[in-house]
């Protein structure tokens, strides 16, 4: 072999490995910590299995079922870890570990090993871990991201995201928390947390603008990654397409969510034709699976105010009066500051700035000091009503609370 | 808490502070200062003038040495600096990341330390 082809097939063998980590990290790491319920180590042991990957299989070649190799090499690594703490001192769950492993020879040498991932995303997002740490949690533990990409999105030191995610685990660990999906009765609320989570993702991914930046658009695709996986888990559950549909649809417009120099472009003057279609497409499928199931969530209720902005793609016109009643149903549902918001914007569009401006006023001015939207929503509106002094206020409080660049330009020369 | 922000700054923003009444950069501080009072958290501050005013002093082996110039030679130079009132380290870098200088400079936050204040002030 020449020296070329040897690098070629070392690179593809590296790519292998990239991909085989991607595609099945969540999967090996939900199997290897449900009955030992230690995230930590079973992330050890799989990253350890992925360093003996890469100094064997470009030797050896790539195994028939990589993923059954990574998982007995990790399970080995596991073993390892508890022999030399002394099998006397080891818990109950890793012995059972470990007896499953010496009564199922075959076992680890089969592909179907039970995919544990849902349980594994309900642990994430269980009610007794620190519901900031529920998305951080997910991101690492279910697609392998590590400690410090996800402090950079969320704005936190590296070392500090490290300790908290140390930290949930051992709760998790100690604390009693079981794998399991939840029972019926808590089945909505639970499954509710895990999609708040990773639409917290998404939503970094998307704030942190606008696709020019490499950090958001990433953590939106991951986010899009996850929901497809709960989706597969979960067969099809209404809010899951919803929100999946909600993702694509604003996933959808990232080309045109900013100018050929950087410049930052608002839904309402976005060009339609940049839009994606075959995202649009697949957005719709997903909202249609989720409202003939006859539900109206949250997800749903928002995917469907974005499919109704994504139809000026086809007509040139917005539906304002429609989004508004959308709107209305999701304040019923999910009272938050961004929906009420999003409601009296979409009043303005439909009834005029008077009446959008009567829905602002609607909401605490003690709530929104430090909300930025509200303030961009209320500037507009007032400028519109020719209400200038008013008006150049509320720019400079929008301005003020936006952190990014783009906005805070766009929002600057809006003022003038 | 209280939290210092410190601003580093690039020779660019320190020259822009010559610009005109409508340079983006001055409406954005403008814009933020008044976010931040109205938000209840501005505790106070100061911008510095520019980094070749500083002169720096020591003592060594008892003779003074005077130095032309800021403490450390770095691109980018203090600036200024706020405090701020706020009930977390999060919330802190909340607040820095939509200062206008943490896209073109730095911003530091660090915890103001009163326990530190009480032992000097006895």
């Amino acid at each position: 072999m020449s020296g070329s082809e040897s690098e070629n097939t070392h690179w593809s063998v590296h790519r292998t490995i990239e991909r085989v980590a991607r595609e099945s990290y969540g999967r090996l790491v939900a199997y290897l910590s449900v009955h030992t319920r230690d995230v930590g180590s079973a992330e050890d042991a799989l990253s350890n299995a992925l360093v003996r990957a890469l100094e064997t299989w470009p030797r050896d070649g790539v195994p028939q079922n990589p993923e059954a190799w990574l998982m007995t090499t990790a399970r080995h690594s596991i073993i390892d870890q508890v022999r030399h703490q002394q099998v006397a001192e080891a818990s109950e769950p890793t012995l059972a570990l470990l007896r499953e492993d010496s009564n199922e020879p075959n076992m680890t040498l089969s592909t179907d090993f039970p995919d544990e991932r849902l349980k594994l995303l309900f642990v994430c997002a269980h009610p007794a871990i620190d519901p900031a740490m529920h998305t951080p949690l997910m991101l690492q533990t279910v697609l392998g991201l590590d400690a410090a990409r996800i402090a950079h999105a969320f704005l936190i030191s590296p070392t500090t995201m490290g300790q908290r995610l140390v930290r949930a685990k051992t709760k998790i660990r100690d604390g009693g928390i079981r794998f399991e999906i939840p029972q019926a009765r808590e089945l909505p609320e639970r499954l509710d947390a895990v999609l708040e989570a990773i639409y917290a993702a998404f939503g970094i991914g998307w704030d942190d603008m606008a696709g020019v930046d490499q950090r958001g658009r990433d953590l939106a695709e991951e986010a899009i990654w996850l929901a497809r996986v709960l989706l597969q888990l979960t067969l099809g559950e209404a809010e899951v397409h919803g929100l999946l549909a909600l993702m694509l649809h604003c996933e959808a417009r990232r080309a045109a969510r900013r100018g050929p120099d950087g410049r930052y472009v608002p839904l309402s003057e976005q060009d339609a034709q940049k839009w994606s279609r075959p995202l649009i497409e697949e957005a719709e499928q997903h909202l249609g699976e989720a409202s003939s199931r006859g539900l109206t969530g949250r997800f749903q209720l928002e995917a469907a105010i974005q499919s109704v902005h994504a139809e000026r793609a086809r007509s040139g016109r917005t539906a304002w009066p429609a989004i508004m009643l959308f709107y209305q149903q999701l304040i019923r549902v999910s009272p938050t500051l961004g929906t009420q918001t999003g409601y009296a914007a979409a009043v303005a569009e439909a009834n005029g700035p008077e009446a959008g401006l009567a829905a602002l006023d609607g909401i605490d001015r003690h709530d929104v000091c430090a909300y930025q939207p509200y303030w961009a929503v209320r500037a507009h509106l007032l400028q519109q009503l020719g209400k200038t002094a008013e008006a150049l206020d509320a720019f400079d409080r929008a301005i003020g609370l936006a952190e990014d660049p783009a906005v805070k330009q766009f929002l600057l020369q809006r003022r003038g | 808490m209280q939290f210092a922000l410190l601003i580093y700054e690039s020779p660019e923003a320190f020259a822009a502070r010559n610009a005109d009444e409508n340079d983006p950069y001055l409406g954005a501080w403008r814009a933020y200062y008044k976010a931040l009072v109205e938000a209840g958290v501005y505790v106070g501050g100061n911008p510095l003038q520019p980094p070749e005013t500083g002169t720096t002093v020591r003592l060594k082996g008892g003779k003074r040495r005077v130095q032309d110039g800021p403490f450390a030679d770095a691109k980018e130079q203090l600036g200024g600096f706020t405090i701020l009132e706020l009930p977390s380290l999060d919330a802190a870098l909340e607040w820095a990341a939509r200062c206008p200088a943490a896209s073109i400079g730095a911003v530091e936050v660090r915890p103001v330390s009163p326990e530190y204040l009480r032992r000097v002030t006895g």
